[in-house]
């Protein structure tokens, strides 16, 4: 408190300013703890995965494939190499329909039509991915009688599109109308419009939306249970079960054999890693942006 | 070059905003649309480049004529309409990342009116025109969001005038400007009327009386009175232009 003088602005202390700031004290601390259990258990996952799996990530680990059974050593490129290849065609399908369908309900849906289309989507993003496998299975799976890195794909791909969609919409309705009517009163066309002044704005939006989507299904495990199934060999052809780093972790969390539960954790910290890398990405791009504005 | 206007309604959703005004703008004058808020004067002009029907719920009734021919018309594209018609805005709007040269050039680029060397002509003509070219002819690269309001404004003038309309509509553009920009504006806007139909929106008495020949007073979407400046101002012949005037309301 301080004490200029008898016409001083400021009170002098009291029962009641004390009770009051003691209050703040109280729900500061109280809410900082919360804070701090909830990211606590983040902290205590990240680091428990990094300890147990580190010391096994080696140059084997990401050049060799599974050893035999029971074997030492071996590494999980196979499942590197197919999660590469998977995730990336799952991208091209996703991500360019997120995006189209993220641009009509930004700039052409008003209608009803557009009103449901948003609310599929919407309800896209709770439908729990293993219900995305379950589908593609009927859907691709049993009738081609097999397995394969193209069905993972497209189950993949679906998850991906409410991600992509949502962010794409909501970050092009940020870019200030006045853009539009400036485009328009110039004679362009909505689509050069859209093409040249609006999507360029929200490019930094749409990316992170991009980088998010990937990151997340990178580490999908469910749908691929039944599409692209897994497999010890290493296979390129997207036409025949494929192995993927979330299938070689889950396989190998439930095997009896210590080497193959050592790779469980690198592979799980590989992950892990991923998805850090890619939210740091995301924030360096978004506060790239703002530092140079 | 003239614009005619006929029996011109126009209707958000149920809301009538204008009912059936009749005007005509000649070449190389500046008319002044004045009124108070929500007479329809913001209405009026984005008919007349067509932007009007990009509000949800849009409806008009009517001619717009340009040179005889019906803007409305079916073989008229609402693009090159607008193309002929540019529009300047209350708040400055450029785009604030791309550079002073982008947003003059954007709308050449955009109609494939001219490129390369040509570009640059008519970049650095417009900016002139505009009264810009001078303080930013070192600076074209520098994103747009770095000018003042007035500069800014100044720049989309450049933007209009580099597509080659033979129109100007200004919808109240110096509302978000200090006074000695505006002055700038209005000083700029004497010198446009010698090569553009200017049409100016103001909720500015005194600037339509500093700035315009014809001045055109609306109310609640009706076209009241319109005539040269000087006699509007000074007998006014009805009594709601009167009372608009000298401030009875506003």
């Amino acid at each position: 408190m301080r004490r200029n003088g008898p016409d001083s602005f400021y009170p002098r202390p009291s029962v009641f300013l004390l009770v009051r700031r003691a209050g703040n004290l109280f729900a500061v601390v109280v809410t900082g703890l919360f804070a701090l259990l909830a990211v606590s258990f983040l902290v205590y996952l990240i680091l428990y995965v990094a300890h147990q799996g580190v010391s096994f990530l080696n140059l084997d680990f990401f050049t060799k494939t599974p050893a035999p059974i029971g074997g030492k050593g071996g590494g999980v490129v196979s499942s590197l190499v197919g999660s590469l290849l998977v995730v990336g065609l799952a991208s091209l399908i996703g991500i360019p329909l997120g995006l189209l369908t993220g641009v009509y309900l930004a700039e052409f849906g008003r209608g009803g039509f557009a009103k449901s289309v948003r609310f599929l989507v919407d309800t896209l993003t709770g439908v729990p991915s293993i219900i995305f496998g379950l589908f593609i299975w009927i859907v691709v799976v049993v009738p081609a009688h097999s397995f394969s890195g193209v069905a993972g794909a497209l189950a993949l791909s679906i998850i991906m599109i409410p991600t992509v969609t949502r962010t794409t919409e909501e970050v092009l309705r940020l870019v200030p109308n006045e853009l539009r009517d400036a485009s328009t009163a110039l004679g362009a066309s909505p689509s050069r419009t859209i093409l040249r002044v609006v999507l360029p704005s929200a490019r930094s939006g749409i990316v992170t939306g991009i980088f998010l989507a990937i990151a997340r299904v990178a580490g999908e495990t469910a749908p691929l249970l039944m599409t692209a199934f897994g497999t010890p060999f290493f296979n390129t052809n997207l036409a025949r079960p494929i192995d993927m780093l979330p299938l070689r972790v889950f396989t190998y969390t439930l095997s009896p054999y210590e080497t193959q539960i050592h790779q469980a954790y690198a592979g799980s910290f590989v992950l892990m890693l991923l998805v850090i890398l890619a939210s740091l990405a995301i924030r360096w791009a978004t506060g790239g942006f703002r530092r140079r504005r | 070059m003239a614009i005619e206007v006929r029996d011109l309604s126009a209707w958000y959703r149920e809301t009538q905003a204008l009912k059936e005004v009749s005007l005509s703008f000649e070449s190389n004058s500046v008319t002044a649309l004045i009124g108070p808020s929500g007479c329809g004067k913001s209405t009026f002009v984005r008919c007349l480049n067509r932007m009007h029907e990009e509000a949800p719920g849009a409806r008009l009734n009517g001619k717009v004529l340009v040179n005889g021919t019906d803007i409305y018309g079916r073989s008229m594209r609402a693009r090159d309409v607008r193309q002929q018609i540019g529009m300047i805005f209350q708040r400055p709007n450029p785009h604030p990342l791309w550079s002073v040269f982008d947003n003059v050039a954007v709308g050449p680029r955009l109609n494939g009116l001219s490129r390369g060397s040509r570009l640059r002509e008519l970049v650095e003509l417009s900016l002139q025109h505009a009264g810009l070219w001078e303080e930013v002819k070192d600076r074209l690269g520098a994103p747009a969001r770095r000018l003042s309001g007035g500069q800014q404004q100044r720049l989309c003038i450049a933007r209009a005038i580099a597509n080659h309309p033979q129109v100007l509509l200004m919808d109240e553009p110096c509302s978000a400007l200090d006074p000695i920009a505006t002055f700038q504006i209005e000083e700029l806007i004497r010198q446009l009327k010698r090569d553009y139909i200017v049409v100016l929106v103001t909720h500015n008495i005194e600037q339509a009386g500093r700035v315009s020949d014809r001045t055109a007073f609306l109310l609640s979407g009706r076209l009241i009175e319109e005539g040269p400046t000087s006699e509007l101002f000074s007998r006014p012949q009805k009594s709601e232009t009167d009372a608009y005037l000298s401030g009875r309301f506003g």
